[in-house]
């Protein structure tokens, strides 16, 4: 019999998610165990594009943009927190985003979708359409194909790999404990216990919280829990450093802290491949260049495939266990944007709190209706 | 500070222009070879933090030896030959983002 490792909380998953929260229990003051993957992992939070969103999220379900907007709303003071904390700048801008679209069909759809959510969210939403005047007024660089765009003035981008830093910098800071290199396959639950052995070591707690990423769909059921998350591969680019000439992110093209321009983004149904595709990446790279000519000229130096963590509406799963009591699992497409609700209310709930309600209908029990 | 090793074989001249000044070269060298034969080091300075850059490896792999080629900007200089009439100017920076009228 090896060491054991007690805890208040075991958190399986070290990505944005796992983290947010794992910092948050920790900020609080529980002691935490977060156990992360191993390098060949399979890590959204290391391969995504950064945005802090609002727009066009919430179709079918209003309590998604209101938690997409409280969780964007805390971001400045969520950035300024860690900053403190950690000393960790994670770049966070929130001057605005837009969607561009390239003909009148694309822009009547958009903004069809804009006010579909603006009704059923009610109040103010802070989403709008704007003509190619407007847009150059706020981004001078943007082509004559641009018809139109949504623009959303909360909205905006971090970079997603200082925020993890961050993220692991301040749980670590607030008595956290991090490992790394764990496969958890198995999860012993008796008594009011949750237990995970690793190699020789036995990982004990009263609390369990499943923030696996694509790895919950097979680790929520060990704990009477589901999360049916599918994979969806996005493909990146990413030039060379710019001068900044780019100040408002959107969907697909923003300029990074350090003048990268980063370019997104494909959908693809592939399973588990990470890869990359020059069909995609041409597409991708074209409609870069007919939102922002000044593209055209710029080197590519990197390319990418990551794989989104995304369940069958697209909304998140939040679901406390009832055959296992005190464990709980969160799947999710928008770590970043939703890292501060995740290290709050999420962390507040975990810990015996009242369920956040804007989160009520983020169970999994909808998946079977 | 380099001599060519083949310095027997005679190559035809060719002349480039480094910001306004005339550059006499060898036909069939790389414009990062052409450029330190001249005497030129200091290819640009970085984005990060300002310093020096000369080319590195040779060989296309370290980025070191970027130069403005006929308004082309970040082009690798190991890896073009040069060409009779070439415009060349040296990079402050990160290149700069023009919008082409």
């Amino acid at each position: 019999m090896g060491p054991v490792h007690e805890s208040d909380t075991l958190v399986i998953g070290g990505g944005v998610v796992g983290m947010s929260i794992g910092y948050g229990l920790a900020r609080a003051g529980e002691r935490v165990q977060v156990l992360d993957g191993d390098d060949d992992a399979i890590r959204s939070a290391r391969g995504n594009f950064g945005l802090v969103r609002v727009q066009g999220k919430g179709m079918g379900n209003p309590d998604y943009a209101r938690w997409s907007i409280a969780a964007t709303q805390q971001w400045p003071t969520f950035a300024q927190e860690l900053q403190e904390l950690t000393e960790v700048d994670v770049e966070l801008s929130q001057v605005g985003g837009f969607t561009f679209c390239l003909d009148d069909a694309e822009l009547a759809s958009c903004a069809r979708n804009l006010e579909t959510i603006r009704q059923e969210v009610g109040g103010t939403y802070p989403c709008e359409i704007l003509n190619l005047k407007q847009i150059r007024e706020l981004s001078p660089f943007v082509g004559p194909e641009v018809v139109g765009a949504a623009f959303c003035s909360i909205d905006g981008h971090a970079n997603p790999l200082r925020l993890l830093h961050a993220l692991v910098q301040g749980f670590k800071n607030k008595g956290g404990s991090l490992l790394s290199g764990v496969h958890v396959d198995h999860i012993d639950y008796r008594a009011g216990e949750f237990r995970v052995r690793t190699g020789d070591s036995d990982y004990v707690a009263g609390k369990l919280v499943l923030a696996a990423g694509l790895g919950n769909r097979h680790l929520a059921p060990k704990v009477g829990l589901e999360a049916p998350v599918q994979p969806n591969r996005g493909q990146i680019l990413v030039t060379e450093r710019l001068q900044p000439f780019l100040r408002h992110p959107s969907l697909t093209v923003r300029q990074t802290g350090e003048g990268v321009v980063q370019i997104g983004v494909s959908h693809e149904d592939v399973g588990l491949d990470e890869g990359t595709t020059i069909t995609q990446l041409s597409e991708i790279a074209d409609r870069a260049v007919r939102y922002f000519p000044l593209l055209k000229d710029v080197n590519v130096v990197r390319t990418w495939g990551a794989l989104r963590v995304m369940s069958p509406d697209g909304f998140p799963i939040y679901q406390s266990s009832s055959t296992c009591p005190g464990a709980f699992v969160a799947s999710c497409h928008s770590g970043i944007t939703l890292a501060a609700q995740h290290a709050g209310v999420i962390a507040d709930w975990i810990r015996g709190g009242t369920k956040p309600p804007l989160i009520n209908s983020f169970n999994a029990e909808r998946f079977h209706v | 500070m380099f001599r060519p090793i083949e310095s027997t074989t005679a190559s035809r001249a060719v002349t480039v222009q480094l910001q306004g000044k005339a550059i006499t070269a060898r036909e069939g060298d790389t414009l990062a070879i052409a450029l330190m034969n001249a005497g030129v080091f200091a290819f640009r300075q970085t984005p990060v933090s300002g310093q020096p850059r000369a080319p590195l490896c040779l060989m296309g792999t370290c980025f070191d030896c970027l130069i403005e080629v006929d308004g082309q900007q970040n082009v690798q200089a190991c890896m073009v030959e040069v060409r009779e009439g070439m415009q060349l100017r040296l990079q402050v920076g990160a290149r700069r983002a023009e919008a082409k009228t």
